[in-house]
């Protein structure tokens, strides 16, 4: 486990950068990883798609998957990927503080 | 008291739960009653060899009711819901079972229809599915007058039943065409929303090797968006999210797949994909402790398998008696899932792995017996046989012998680190 620094915050982060402890992020903190990701700034939708993986994730323990998102979060696949375009499952998870989602097997 | 015990579902988890309860429970401790609304059980791994003339639909269909034992109610209709707060099913049409315990064992359902465009006036001209009876038996018409061009495999995203049969597909599709004197006219394309050709390491690697060597290409964290087919369906363009774009003569595509209908009607039964949410290791619901799910109905971190069935189904028959007892559940599934992979040239390869063991090299079941990740006709035998051991035993739900429901260590090698030399794993206690 290694460590990084946003917003003058240190948190616990595994190598690829996801969080360790979700409880350590914030609103702040998200906006800087998002910037550091290659979104300038996190509208509304962003802060929709981010706010239900959070509750996902608090819910059932692992992010949603794609399809998921696109069922249940309110935005459709295609939206999604306009806003988080590196994947969203993985980058949102990332942008919220949580870590990776497991996906399927 | 006899209790009401009500299973969802004809198939293989169905059927086997009901035969297996039916053995464990004398008659006036419970009732047994299974729902179907057909009477066409598909033995569903031979599905794979339809396109390919190994297999003739009607070989592989038998009625429903003919595998239930004696002294299990077969109704056969559709279901319109579940009322989990009134313990009871209601039928299409508007009857009601009510139950004591209910066991969910619906499988998964394809939904072709929600991936834009696939469904447009190629499907069935150019773009086929082998995952049910007649898309397979229209496959074959379609492949066989197929002799030059692209030919790609698209799995549109996880999770499906059969994470495997997709590359099957491309290993006999390889085979078939060279028999046939075509292959260097076609081009073949696996295309997979994957990182690689399957989910877990070791067999990933393997299976990349054996496409490689096949000469199928791999386009991998393919996302599919859209399907677009040209005039009058023939062939078409298969573009990604992230506009990446893959063009056919012919596609075989494997759906998106969803739990029943009839889930997404109950409500709390489901998720938002329709699969129940379940104890991977009980297999008890998370909605009702009188509910219980199997096989691909379930959302399960495992892959939707028959052998997955089949083990859990061992492990689910101590639990619905302990439950009827009032006892502790037995937290004894341990992830068990075994496949064999059908390459080519009738030869096959066999993978066998649990929640937290990937599939490794050695042989199952213990060092003597069939060899693991490895190409081999004793294997591809195996599969052929295995249609046997479906009807005559594993839905009557007897063991398979010397096959148990944890996962075997006995005769696997785990690589070591440095991955220069396999070794037998100590512990184990191989000779």
């Amino acid at each position: 486990m290694s460590t990084a620094t946003y917003a003058g915050v240190t948190v616990d982060v595994n190598e690829e950068g996801f969080f360790e402890h979700p409880e350590q992020w914030t609103r702040e903190i998200a906006e800087e990883i998002a910037r550091a990701d290659g979104i300038e700034t996190l509208t509304d939708r962003h802060w929709q798609v981010i706010d239900f993986m959070r509750r996902e994730y608090a819910e059932k323990g692992t992010g949603p998957t794609v399809r998921v998102l696109g069922k249940a979060s309110g935005v459709s696949v295609k939206e999604l990927y306009a806003l988080f375009p590196k994947g969203p499952a993985k980058m949102a998870a990332h942008i919220a503080g949580i870590p990776k989602p497991k996906g399927c097997i | 008291m006899s209790s009401r015990i009500v299973i969802l579902g004809a198939g293989t988890g169905g059927t086997l739960m009901a035969n297996r309860l039916r053995r464990r429970l004398p008659a006036d401790r419970a009732s047994i009653t299974v729902v179907d609304r057909d009477d066409r059980h598909v033995y569903q791994p031979g599905l794979l060899f339809v396109p390919f003339g190994l297999a003739r639909p009607e070989d592989i269909v038998r009625p429903r009711g003919r595998q239930l034992h004696e002294g299990i109610a077969y109704e056969r209709s559709a279901i319109d819901r579940v009322e989990v707060e009134r313990d009871t099913v209601v039928l299409a049409g508007g009857r009601e079972l009510p139950y004591d315990v209910l066991i969910v064992a619906t499988g998964a359902s394809l939904a072709p229809q929600e991936t834009e465009g696939l469904t447009g006036p190629g499907w069935g001209v150019s773009a086929f599915t082998f995952y049910e009876l007649e898309g397979a038996a229209a496959l074959e018409r379609a492949l066989a007058g197929f002799t030059a061009g692209r030919l790609v495999v698209n799995v549109i995203d996880m999770p499906i039943k059969c994470p495997v049969a997709p590359l099957e597909f491309c290993f006999l599709a390889d085979w078939h065409l060279r028999e046939r004197g075509v292959r260097d006219a076609i081009e073949l394309t696996y295309v997979t929303p994957l990182d690689g050709a399957f989910t877990k390491p070791a067999a990933s690697r393997a299976l990349e090797g054996l496409l490689g060597e096949k000469g199928v290409h791999l386009v991998t964290e393919f996302n599919t968006g859209e399907v677009a087919y040209g005039a009058e369906g023939h062939g078409g363009m298969i573009t990604a999210y992230d506009g990446r774009e893959v063009p056919f003569d012919l596609a075989v595509v494997i759906p998106l797949h969803d739990g029943a209908d009839y889930v997404a009607r109950s409500p709390g039964l489901g998720d938002e994909l329709g699969f129940v949410p379940a104890d991977p290791a009980t297999l008890q619901s998370h909605v009702r402790e009188n509910v219980f799910a199997i096989g691909d109905a379930s959302d399960l971190p495992i892959s939707k398998a028959g052998s997955v069935t089949h083990f859990e189904g061992e492990v689910l028959t101590e639990n619905v008696v302990r439950f009827l007892d009032g006892r502790p559940l037995d937290a004894g599934y341990d992830g068990h899932a075994n496949c064999f992979i059908e390459t080519g040239f009738s030869k096959a390869l066999m993978i066998d792995f649990n929640y937290d063991t990937e599939p490794l090299p050695g042989h199952f079941p213990g060092p003597i017996g069939m060899p693991l990740l490895k190409e081999s006709r004793l294997n591809h035998l195996g599969k052929l046989m295995f249609q046997w051991f479906y009807w005559h035993t594993l839905l009557p739900g007897r063991d398979i012998p010397g096959v148990g429901a944890d996962m075997p260590m006995r005769g696997k090698h785990r690589p070591d680190p440095a991955g220069a030399r396999a070794t037998p794993d100590e512990e184990e206690g191989i000779p």
